[in-house]
């Protein structure tokens, strides 16, 4: 039993930003984290004396970390944090800052995520990703996260019985939610024949399973209730989170994430169960581990997945409405920013400023990370559950 | 089954060749020190020296304990839990070898992989395992199916692993000696195109000459790479034809260092043997590495056969062993340079060998046709590093065990 985890009482979550993603950009991982700040900055008010925590995010900065961006941006941070875990940094940012501002060690802390994508980036950054992945995964034929991932969507379907017509639906019903996103890349609909009948990529991943990769930025600040006020903000509080990094090393190909092991304590922690989202912004970088997230989540056994996606909607005014931006799959991919997307667009949901169609009368979302395949497996997962507080 | 491998046709001379990029090529050491074994045909994991779990990416600490890591045979079986094919790469080498199959591998040995598949080799199949090198010279793990299927060899994903004679058309550097014959006669039978015979001196019949020109196959050309216009007049005639050189040259005489050698017989040796090596390097490795990757006939290996002794040094035999010496080096450099370029450079290491030359060794010694075997060995595995013969493999085997009392033992 480990020890029982403290709510995070004095802490809340504001101010949202999305700055407009680019299919490619000439700009630096710098200059899109300044346009998130620039962004925090003409939302709220706040210069960069005000900021007393910083917590950064990126894959392209290198080769500066949070240190270099906090030179570069002017921040004289009394706490920051450099968190390298891509699509689980978003939770873990938020988990992170919220601590700090509960304790005192900040009061306005920035969370900002930024990536830049220039022509050949992604392959320049997959090449020297992780030791373990140049070691053992990327000369194997080179495919990318497409083939890792086409491993374990291979035998995922064959072991819970999963398919092509389960993922599409999941796929089209986030492209039906990115069309009232006006930031989102795709824009046009998608429809379930297009999807069955797209080009295999390394199957059985095809074209719509796989994201665009963009440069974009995301961010939100955590600071005290009082503060916040102060600012004239709407604010969520934190019900609940989770981070579980390695977990069940010994399965063979992944079916199962992180989530497992601590998903009783977050719905204990939050007073509420699956049945209480009003939505779910879960990490989509291949539906099958939207699927995954699905059963580890709570929603349903993996056994359960076919007729839990055959039985909901997943769109804006269905039922358990899932990546209402349309997520990675149809907004883009801004490499580490697409770990922050989640925490934003789940945050603007239940503070009722949505960037396109809003759930109506949204209170609860329930944020979900994944990221760093650093061999054959995602190994870092968080969750997060936010709850509407203050509209302002 | 595999497809066959068809007779490449002959080459437009408009087409454009295709570059011959090399796979991803940055490692850790550990991978390295993976592929050094792998260069021997051997299948090694680390395995902790504390709690001997087996582990896999290379570590550099046992993830159970913290231990440290040594590396060890293991069991070559697998079971592959699932697969794809890869119809998408952005890598230059990848792009042009698509589509490329990969699959999960639950190792008998105790780890996950990602591995390479053979054709024949589906999910749910119990595969062999062996660990190939790249064309850069970088460990890969290969799943090859438990029983041998008919045309194995010929898997277009297989060939990318190996220098297969198959097709080629081949340069043995000596054709007057009996190694240089066994050599070219194996390389036909293991079904090589051609295979050019060096001959450096025309005028001058040679034992079994008759026989070995007769082979259909065989080409005679004249070579003597002791001469600089000799080697490059060839490499300017061959050019883009030769796919694989064998350089089966050896000068050895007795002789000690201060005692009972003479430097006439050193000078000599090292000129045939060492300068040789790099006459016969610096004409045909540049027209190799341009062809690569030019389909089934592509440029593919360059092979040295030298003594074992090279390692070691050898009391009465002490010029012939530092020709030897001089010779490991080189090709050691050489293989760095190829690596970049796509092309093989492998060392077979003979013991003393069976002729006039090593009258004074006791037996056991080396017949020509194990150094033949052991040449078309290391082109069809794609391996490194090989020994013809139980005495060279002996020696080798206490030399990486102990390579200073090796030497005591060996020149003293
Ligand atoms: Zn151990």
């Amino acid at each position: 039993m480990s020890a029982r985890v403290k709510p995070y009482d004095g802490a809340v979550v504001c101010a949202p930003v999305t700055v407009p993603y680019a299919r490619f950009s000439p700009e630096s991982a710098h200059w899109w984290t300044g346009r998130a700040l620039q962004a925090l900055s003409q939302q709220t008010g706040l210069k960069p004396g005000d900021f007393d925590g910083f917590c950064f995010a990126s894959f392209s900065s290198v080769p500066d970390t949070v240190v270099g961006m906090v030179q570069h941006m002017g921040l004289s941070p009394r706490w920051m944090d450099h968190i390298p875990t891509g699509g689980a940094s978003g939770v873990m940012a938020l988990r992170r800052a919220a601590r700090a501002v509960q304790v005192g060690d900040a009061e306005v802390v920035a969370c900002v995520s930024g990536d830049t994508n220039q022509i050949d980036s992604f392959r320049q950054g997959l090449t020297g990703f992780s030791r373990f992945s140049q070691d053992a995964t990327y000369p194997y034929g080179f495919g990318g996260p497409n083939a890792t991932f086409a491993l374990i969507t291979d035998n995922f379907m064959r072991e819970f019985g999963v398919s092509r017509e389960d993922f599409a639906k999941l796929c089209v019903a986030q492209r039906t939610n990115a069309l009232s996103n006006p930031l989102a890349l795709m824009k046009k609909p998608l429809s379930f024949e297009q999807y069955v009948n797209a080009r295999a990529i390394s199957d059985p991943v095809h074209l719509f399973d796989c994201v665009m990769p963009c440069a974009g930025a995301e961010a939100f600040i955590v600071t005290t209730p009082e503060k916040a006020q102060e600012l004239g903000l709407s604010v969520a509080r934190i019900a609940g989170t989770i981070e579980r990094h390695n977990a069940y090393p010994e399965d063979a190909v992944q079916t199962r994430g992180g989530w497992g092991c601590d998903i009783d304590e977050l719905w204990a922690a939050a007073g509420c169960g699956p049945q209480d989202m009003d939505c779910l912004q879960a990490y989509d970088d291949y539906p099958v581990i939207v699927a995954m997230q699905l059963a580890d989540l709570g929603f349903c056994t993996k056994v359960d997945l076919p007729q839990f996606i055959t039985e909901n909607d997943f769109t804006i005014p269905g039922s358990l409405p899932l990546n209402t931006n349309g997520g990675q799959l149809s907004a883009g991919q801004a490499g580490a920013a697409g770990g922050f997307q989640n925490v934003t667009e789940g945050l603007r949901q239940i503070l009722h400023c949505p960037l396109g169609d809003q759930i109506p009368e949204a209170r609860r979302a329930l944020i979900s990370g994944f990221g760093l395949v650093n061999f054959d497996r995602g190994v870092c997962t968080g969750a997060a559950i936010l709850e509407q507080e203050v509209l302002r | 089954m595999s497809e066959p491998l068809i007779p490449p046709k002959k080459k437009d001379p408009l087409l454009n060749t295709r570059a011959g990029h090399v796979p991803p090529a940055l490692r850790s050491r550990a991978a390295k020190a993976m592929a050094a074994r792998a260069g021997q045909g051997r299948f090694v994991l680390q395995a902790c020296e504390d709690c001997a779990h087996v582990t896999y990416p290379p570590r550099d600490r046992c993830p159970k304990c913290w231990g440290a890591l040594t590396w060890q045979d293991q069991p070559r079986g697998a079971v592959i839990e699932a697969e794809t094919t890869i119809k998408a790469s952005t890598d230059l080498f990848f792009r042009n070898h698509l589509p490329w199959r990969i699959g999960s591998a639950r190792l008998d040995a105790g780890s996950m992989a990602i591995v390479h598949l053979h054709g024949d080799v589906n999910q749910g199949d119990r595969v062999r395992m062996e660990i190939k090198l790249d064309r850069g010279g970088n460990p890969a793990l290969f799943a090859l199916p438990e029983k041998e299927t008919l045309n194995m060899a010929d898997d277009p994903q297989l060939r990318v692993f190996t220098a297969d004679p198959k097709y080629r058309r081949i340069l043995v550097t000596d054709g007057r000696g009996p190694v240089g014959q066994a050599v070219a006669e194996a390389l036909v039978k293991a079904g090589a195109k051609t295979v050019f015979l060096g001959n450096n001196d025309r005028l001058m019949r040679y034992p079994g000459q008759e026989q070995i020109e007769a082979m259909e196959g065989i080409e005679p050309v004249p070579l003597s790479i002791a001469d600089s216009r000799s080697t490059e007049a060839l490499a300017a005639q061959l050019g883009g034809r030769v796919d694989i050189v064998v350089n089966t040259a050896q000068h050895t005489r007795g002789g000690g260092v201060g005692f009972g050698g003479k430097l006439s017989d050193l000078q000599t040796g090292l000129d045939l043997e060492v300068s040789g090596l790099m006459r016969l390097a610096q004409a045909f490795a540049p027209a190799m590495s341009g062809r690569s990757d030019d389909g089934t006939n592509a440029a593919a290996a360059f092979v040295d056969v030298a003594s074992i002794f090279g390692l070691s040094g050898k009391a009465g035999y002490a010029g012939a062993a530092a020709a030897a010496a001089a010779r490991l080096s080189l090709i050691a450099g050489l293989r760095g340079e190829m690596a970049q370029t796509g092309i093989r450079v492998m060392s077979v290491l003979t013991g003393p060998i069976d002729d006039a030359w090593h009258q004074d060794i006791p037996p056991p010694k080396t017949a020509p046709v194990q150094i033949a075997r052991a040449v078309v060995s290391a082109l069809q595995q794609g391996q490194e590093t090989i020994c013809a013969g139980q005495v060279a493999k002996e020696i080798f085997g206490r030399w990486q065990a102990d390579p200073l009392l090796t030497i005591r033992e060996e020149t003293q």
